[in-house]
């Protein structure tokens, strides 16, 4: 109960007092044990996913993000680049994991229209975005100690999702700007074949993740999938491929499903980096959109 | 790059036939001693965990686990220790605990030389003995 309270003292105030990071010898004495303990395996949070949530590439993972383990709190920051045929897809961010439990993230998004702007009417650079806040709570399972069973583990998540340009959204047949993401996410590691598997049920109003708002000729939600397989190669090497479908809302443009490949190192808890190739099919009227995808990572 | 997606994801699903038993693989029993005796080591020294073996016999410790991970690979050897359950429970360890010993593992594997694949291999049959072992 102490220690519990100790925890949220230091929660609210964990920037000021450095013992909560471990500045502190954390031996046998357990108030001496920092906040942000680092006590997950290497690669056991995964990294950000496209819209922030611990994850990898395009896919949302039933793990929580960060190292912090289940008496401690992690917290990661995030910046990704897709530089794609016609558009640059960025985005930065930070998420939160709190006791192995729940996942709290905030993502922006960036998605510059380049010469591609001035094309389509919008003019030169013209930038879509969006805002995105996530949630995500542990029900089930643990990936890393239920070896000997079958069921893996389960996370239930939103990402509210506020997009930028509401008038463009607007006019190009979109319902609304904002629109919140409800998923259903379940992670196995099959440590005894070095692989993860993941799979993810979204329902989803959103048009290419939302940064071209939500909904439009179909207006209702639907069931999406997300799925990934990763080998570890070693304990610092993870090599991936994710495949995501997507609704197909607006009757401006047609949408198609994404994937991407990757490899990821991890030569610490407190960076990794991500390196991939990402196609994410056709958008705004522009067919196949390819690019690599370049992710950084940041842990504390 | 469709056809580059299918062609990894097939790589990915042809999973490595494993012809040896794990004991094998990991080098028999005097490099399962040699990973057991290092393991101990690291972990004693380590400013996380080593307080935790301060009144421990280590040469005893060393010998019973490197028993276990024989018994445990399908080697011939038979668990002759202590109850895990245990032994563990008066120190209330943490996952934290936990996966900090196996890294101690991990780097006592990686200078021994064990692949990667076979080093999941044991994390793997290990990994369920959090539940005996894990009290807080
Ligand atoms: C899968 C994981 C583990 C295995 C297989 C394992 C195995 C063993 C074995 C075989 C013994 C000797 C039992 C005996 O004396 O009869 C032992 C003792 C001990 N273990 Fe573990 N252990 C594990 C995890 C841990 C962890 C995570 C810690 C602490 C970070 C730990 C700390 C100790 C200590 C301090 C002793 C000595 C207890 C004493 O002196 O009586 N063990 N362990």
């Amino acid at each position: 109960m102490k220690s519990t309270m100790r925890r949220f003292a230091c929660m609210l105030s964990a920037v000021a007092f450095p013992v909560c990071f471990g500045v502190s010898p954390a031996l046998g004495n357990d108030n001496a044990k920092p906040l942000f303990d680092r006590g997950k395996l290497l690669a056991t949070g995964g990294v950000s996913q496209v819209e922030g949530a611990g994850g990898a590439g395009l896919t949302t993972w039933a793990l929580i993000g960060g190292y912090g383990s289940d008496h401690g709190l992690g917290l990661t920051a995030h910046g990704t680049l897709v530089p794609l045929d016609d558009f640059t897809f960025r985005s930065a961010g930070l998420a939160l994991g709190v006791f192995d439990r729940l996942e709290l993230s905030y993502s922006r998004q960036w998605f510059d229209t380049g010469g591609t702007g001035a094309a389509l009417g919008l003019g030169e650079d013209f930038t879509f975005g969006q805002d995105i806040f996530g949630a995500k709570l542990r029900v089930a399972g643990d990936a890393v100690y239920d070896q000997d069973r079958w069921l893996p583990q389960i996370a239930i998540g939103l990402q509210h999702k506020r997009a930028k340009q509401g008038a463009i959204l607007a006019a190009v047949g979109a319902s609304h700007d904002t629109g919140t993401d409800f998923y259903l996410a379940a992670t196995k590691i099959f440590l005894k074949h070095s692989l993860l598997a993941n799979a993810t049920v979204r329902f989803t109003k959103a048009n290419q993740f939302g940064l071209l708002g939500f909904g439009g000729a179909d207006d209702g939600y639907d069931a999406t999938f997300e799925g990934s397989l990763a080998w570890l190669v070693t304990d610092h090497w993870v090599a991936g491929v994710d495949y995501r479908t997507k609704p197909d809302n607006l009757a401006f443009a047609r949408e198609e499903d994404a994937m991407a490949a990757y490899v990821a190192w991890f030569p610490s808890k407190h960076v990794s980096v991500t390196v991939g190739y990402a196609d994410l099919g056709e958008i705004a009227l522009q067919d196949n959109q390819q690019g690599l995808y370049l992710s950084l990572q940041m842990g504390f | 790059m469709r056809m580059a997606f299918q062609i990894a994801v097939s790589l990915l699903l042809a999973a490595p036939a494993h012809a040896d038993t794990l004991f094998e693989r990991l080098g028999g029993m005097d490099m399962i001693t040699r990973i057991s005796e290092r393991t101990i080591d690291i972990a004693a020294a380590d400013p996380l965990i080593g307080p935790h073996w301060e009144e421990s016999n280590l040469v005893r410790v060393k010998a019973k686990l490197a028993e276990q991970i024989c018994e445990l690979s399908g080697g011939p050897c038979k668990y002759s220790g202590n109850d895990m359950v245990q032994v563990h429970k008066p120190f209330k360890f943490t996952n934290a605990d936990f996966n900090r010993l196996v890294e101690n593992l991990q780097q006592a594997m990686d200078e021994s030389g064990v692949d990667h694949a076979t080093q999941n291999r044991l994390l793997a049959l290990l990994a369920p003995m959090q539940r005996e072992i894990v009290t807080r």
